[in-house]
């Protein structure tokens, strides 16, 4: 019940939102979030040991069930959705959007597809959550963005349909493979697509993997990714980068990995590759921003290499290690956005080299932007350690001598990380203060929102258990 | 008491939290107390763990598990202290000498209005350096590893409204994280081959256990272990930080980048003494890079003018002592030359601290002179402390120094005159420093001179203590030809194990012992005569070339950073914008020139679609009755 609830809450209050102004949104948005993740914290504490299931008829006649399912990889996805969005919810409390009531509609109809992406068991549930989850991304975007958002959000939405539309066509083919009548569910699924020839699956992975790889993004499938996030609104590039790329990667180790085993092994050491390139090309990349949003963008992009590069050299450790790192990747850049957010509320700017000085201006608030840098450049004690050492040791286990050196390129990245995200705190930090600086350090619900990120950060740096115990289980069926 | 292990890193934790999250309440001296008790009370329970370890009832190493750190499949790495010999030589070093600097801080930084978070950041350094040394793995050695890093970059941009100093900072991360690098892979390599990362367990299987690349293992380990050791202990050609270091303040560069922090490599291959004991090729490198780090820093040292940049180079150098005599596989002697070194040059850094103190914030030594008169005490504790660091008989230095020495000399008589050489060095340069700075006239402003005086007694205490240290220090570890008994080396004997034990003869250990001696005074009587007036005419040739550190920043400069930075440039400006951004925009406005060329069918003519129609059933008659398959 549990797993709909997750579902209906923000789909309901969403759709609810839409009818109220003023505060009434922002309040019923913080209640929605707060109850879904008092939901998700119940979830994440069972799902460990016992995944939960759902399973109401749909639409028997294509072969496809409303069902969901809740292990410890979706539960945790879920917890870190619930999380991220609650933070949204509590920085944005002082802030003014314009149509509030839509705003927060279209919010929270994101979370509920989000959500839905994450539970779902049955395929075409799966796809339909995927495009119910794009699509008000799209309108907030192209609603509330930048100067240049109709372009960059076109662009998004054009890139990211065609990935949907091939993964749908290759879920079809193989819910046709199914035995008996046609069926969308995931073991039938899984069971038709591990039983196809090889030279199929090469070319249904092609078409899957597609929509995931534009998804999460890896090079060269990422272009739309820094325009976009640039141009959006803080909170929803917050879905975006914390959220929506992890459905990618999500979708990977879901619907890829038990579904096209051939696939995955012939296609491997290609997506590896791309990977291990996109890390080095976007650190290098970003060691040159002077926009900061677009800086955050290309450290996003590294980040989310390295872990499809430990996922397609799979080990056990690797894949632990991936599901860890999805669950703080979400909260570090989560953590990031709120304070760049701050300084372009504040400061009226985005470019770096007409900042500096937040060190003495607002010291909270840096103080945080240098916990969270750490974190993002996995400093051990902080949760983002934790989660790079497991994909590298993933990436070095993998039996082949190439990974040897896959893994020692790939963490000349972990350098360039250093470089680029140092750079940043100098430029934002240090320094002497600018004069059109605003003196105005953490309001109290910023204070509340970037608390519970450090928090999250350093407990899981310290005591990585609980959220290793979450997904052990599914790591040891994904990798068997 | 050894499983009270925990408290000794848990005090500088609270001390940390406490002045951590107070730093805007907590009043400068409060900080002060705070963070100086915290290490004082880590240094009691540490002298306890001593004398237990110390006595003959105990046996092998205790393990203190804390927690479950990562467990997947597998792997499994606990958060476990070690506490033995070694790891209990090392926490006396931090927390006592640690304990002096801060006690010299409480004054040093009394008028710096940041003083609440330095104590916070020097408390945090001492956690995390506690973690280095405790740790049971070398996971929780690199967690201790990492954090040092981080405190030396909050440290070093203590003052970050100052460019320069945060542009050092952030060198001396990106430089030991090249380094780290190294660490994560031997430890990858680790994991690997022996599936554990326990000392205990990993050196258990060493012996038995080639590994996957057989003997080359044990080499590719050593080697990826002694770039970690490279980037955090300075040496060629990751040395380039500590200098630059030097921005923050004194006493740091006293505790972190002096005593303790920078002898964190030194550690990690005494630690693992068993196995490059098993890697003669790693120990050959190793001894390499040391002694020409050792005779490379000297020979810049000869010519700096900033006092502390002296002290910096003198450290980098002696440093690679250390890493000689690790080199030579006497393990037990870098570990005896890494205590001496803490005591002398922590008191020779706070000697400058109190001169630069002094001087209203001046240091460059040829703006000093006579300082000597107006400040007694700092000036014979320094002196205390050059005479250490040169290795004249009777002083710490001497002892661990000669025994680097000789050594190298049963290792390999070339390499020994090389090491001559730069311990000669050492002494000109410390004597250099030390004349120009205390005796002499001075040769500053008015100003200056009328504001000159000794520093509080805050200062002058810990300066005192460890001056009595760079004499004392060295008894722990009498030559051969003195006494049988090496305290020092039977203490660690059952934790380090030295590669050879090197017999020689009497009388030619009396002899190195006379020969480096008697150069050492020499050189510091050619310093004295050559240095009664310095010279503030530009140099020339060779001093040229030493005085700008032989152009080593630059040639980094030109042939990695800028290259680098050109090559980011590029990619941005071509590959990213025009060459991917630009296929992809490419498609987009295909599909649409396309679409434009399709939308033309529909022309609007009854006649065409018609004919369209036609040709399409005549299409389904010829696949229905000729079977044409798709």
């Amino acid at each position: 019940m549990i797993l709909v609830l997750l579902i209906l809450i923000p789909l309901l209050t969403g759709i609810l939102s839409f009818s109220i102004n003023g505060n009434g949104a922002k309040n019923l948005a913080l209640l929605s979030t707060l109850a879904t993740l008092v939901l998700s914290v119940c979830l994440s504490c069972t799902a460990g040991t016992e995944s939960s299931y759902f399973n109401v008829p749909w639409i028997p006649n294509l072969g496809t069930s409303f069902s969901l399912i809740g292990d410890g990889m979706s539960s945790m996805l879920c917890l870190m959705t619930g999380i991220v969005m609650l933070v949204v919810m509590i920085v944005n409390r002082n802030k003014e959007v314009e149509k509030p009531g839509s705003f927060y509609g279209l919010m929270l109809l994101a979370q509920a597809g989000l959500m839905g992406v994450f539970l779902a068991y049955d395929a075409l549930v799966f796809y339909v959550f995927w495009e119910l989850a794009l699509i008000p991304v799209y309108f907030l975007c192209s609603q509330w963005g930048g100067e240049k958002r109709i372009p960059a959000t076109f662009k998004f939405f054009v890139y990211t349909f065609v990935g949907s539309l091939m993964m749908l066509a290759g879920l079809i083919y193989l819910s046709t493979q199914t035995p008996g009548i046609n069926s969308y569910s995931w073991p039938s699924i899984a069971h038709a697509g591990a039983s196809l020839a090889p030279a199929q699956q090469v070319w249904l992975f092609c078409l899957i993997f597609v929509a995931f790889a534009i998804k999460m993004p890896i090079f060269p499938f990422h272009t739309w990714q820094p325009d976009t996030y640039e141009q959006s609104p803080t909170p929803v590039t917050i879905i975006l980068s914390a959220l929506m790329v992890k459905m990618g990667m999500f979708g990977v180790l879901r619907w890829l990995f038990p579904v096209l085993p051939a696939g995955v092994a012939y296609w491997g050491n290609t997506v590896v590759v791309l990977s291990i390139i996109g890390i080095i090309y976007a650190s290098l990349i970003a060691i040159v921003q002077t926009d900061i949003k677009r800086l955050l963008a290309y450290s996003s992009i590294a980040h989310m290499g390295l872990m499809c590069a430990a996922a397609f050299s799979p080990s056990n450790t690797g894949i632990h290690g991936i599901m860890v790192q999805m669950f703080n990747h979400g909260i570090n850049i989560t953590g990031m956005w709120v304070i760049v957010s701050m300084i372009e509320n504040r400061w009226g700017t985005r470019d770096m080299t007409k900042m500096g000085g937040m060190a003495t201006s607002a010291p909270q608030m840096a103080i945080a932007l240098l916990i969270i840098s750490f974190a993002s450049i996995g400093l051990p004690l902080t949760n983002g350690f934790v989660g790079e050492f497991m994909l590298f040791t993933g990436l070095f286990q993998s039996a082949s001598i190439y990974h040897i050196g896959f893994m020692v390129v790939a963490a000349l990245g972990v350098i360039l990380g250093a470089v680029y995200t140092l750079n940043m705190v100098q430029k934002v930090a240090y320094g002497n203060t600018r004069e059109q600086v605003i003196n105005k350090d953490l309001a109290v619900n910023e204070y509340i929102g970037l608390a519970i990120i450090i928090a999250i950060i350093i407990f899981l740096g310290v005591y990585p258990k609980p959220l290793l115990d979450l997904t052990a289980g599914v790591v040891n069926t994904l990798v068997h | 008491m050894t499983q009270l292990v925990y408290l000794i890193p848990l005090f500088p934790l609270i001390g940390f939290l406490i002045n951590g999250l107070g730093w805007r309440t907590i009043p400068k001296t409060a900080a002060g107390v705070i963070g100086s008790l915290a290490i004082l009370a880590s240094f009691v329970v540490s002298v306890g763990i001593f004398f237990e370890v110390n006595s003959p009832s105990f046996h092998g190493p205790v393990l203190v598990h804390l927690f479950d750190f990562i467990q997947t499949g597998k792997l499994y790495i606990p958060f476990t202290f070690q506490v033995d010999a070694l790891s209990t030589l090392f926490l006396l070093i931090i927390t006592g000498v640690g304990f002096l600097i801060h006690v010299y801080s409480t004054s040093y930084m009394h008028h710096d209005e940041g003083m609440v978070k330095y104590f916070a950041f020097l408390n945090l350094f001492v956690f995390s350096m506690l973690l280095l040394v405790l740790g049971a793995n070398y996971l929780v050695m690199f967690i201790g590893w990492e954090g040092v890093g981080l405190c030396s970059y909050l440290l070093i941009g203590f003052w970050f409204k100052n460019r320069d100093y945060t542009n050092a900072a952030k060198k001396a991360f990106v430089m030991n994280r090249i380094g780290d690098l190294g660490f994560l892979v031997g430890m990858m390599m680790i994991l690997f081959n022996y599936g554990t990362l326990s000392y205990g367990e990993f050196f258990g299987k060493l012996g038995t256990t080639p590994g996957a690349l057989g003997d080359n293992t044990y080499n590719w380990i050593a080697i990826c272990l002694f770039i970690g050791a490279i980037g955090k202990s300075a040496q060629i050609p990751l040395y380039t930080w500590l200098p630059d270091a030097m921005a923050g303040p004194t006493p740091v560069s006293a505790l972190i980048h002096a005593a303790t922090m920078v002898t964190a490599g030194i550690y990690m291959i005494a630690r693992s003494s068993v196995l490059y004991n098993l890697a003669p090729f790693t120990l050959h490198i190793v001894a390499i890079i040391g002694l020409a780090t050792a005779i490379f820093a000297a020979t810049v040292a000869i010519k700096q003018y900033d006092i502390k940049k002296v002290l910096a180079y003198s450290t980098v150098s002696q440093l690679g002592f250390m890493f000689l005599a690790l080199g030579v596989g006497a393990y037990t002697t870098a570990v005896f030359h890494v205590m001496t070194h803490a005591f002398f040059k922590a008191l020779l850094f706070l000697g400058s601290g109190s001169v630069i103190h002094a001087m209203g914030g001046e240091q460059d030594i040829r703006l000093m002179g006579g300082l000597g008169k107006k400040m007694r005490v700092t000036q014979i504790t320094f002196l205390i402390g050059c005479l250490a660091i040169s290795g004249i008989p009777g002083f710490s230095g001497f002892f661990s120094k000669d025994e680097i020495l000789a050594a190298t000399y049963a290792h390999d008589p070339i390499l020994y005159y090389m090491a001559l050489a730069a311990a000669m060095m050492t002494a000109f340069y410390m004597f250099r420093l030390y004349f120009l700075t205390f005796t002499g006239t001075f040769r500053g402003t008015h100003d200056q001179e009328h504001h000159l005086h000794e520093s509080p007694s805050a200062m002058t205490i810990p300066l005192i203590v460890l001056a009595i240290l760079s004499v004392v220090g060295g008894y722990v570890g009498l030559p051969a030809v003195i006494s049988e008994h090496h305290a020092l080396a039977s203490y660690l004997s059952p934790v380090v194990s030295n590669a050879s034990e090197h017999h020689m003869a009497a009388g030619t250990e009396w002899l190195l012992m006379g020969l480096s001696s008697g150069l050492s005074v020499v050189m510091i009587i050619y310093a004295f005569t050559a240095n009664k007036v310095p010279s503030f005419a530009p140099n020339t040739g060779l001093a040229k070339l030493l005085e700008n550190k032989w152009y080593v920043d630059e040639i980094y400069d030109a042939i990695i950073v800028r290259p680098l930075a050109a090559l980011s440039g590029l990619l941005d400006k071509f590959v990213e914008k025009s060459g991917i951004d630009g296929i992809v925009n490419g498609v987009g406005k295909g599909v649409r020139y396309g679409s434009d060329r399709i939308r033309m069918l529909q022309s609007g003519q009854v006649g065409f679609y018609i004919f369209v129609m036609v040709l399409g059933m005549v299409a389904l008659f010829a696949i229905t009755f000729f079977g044409v398959k798709l």
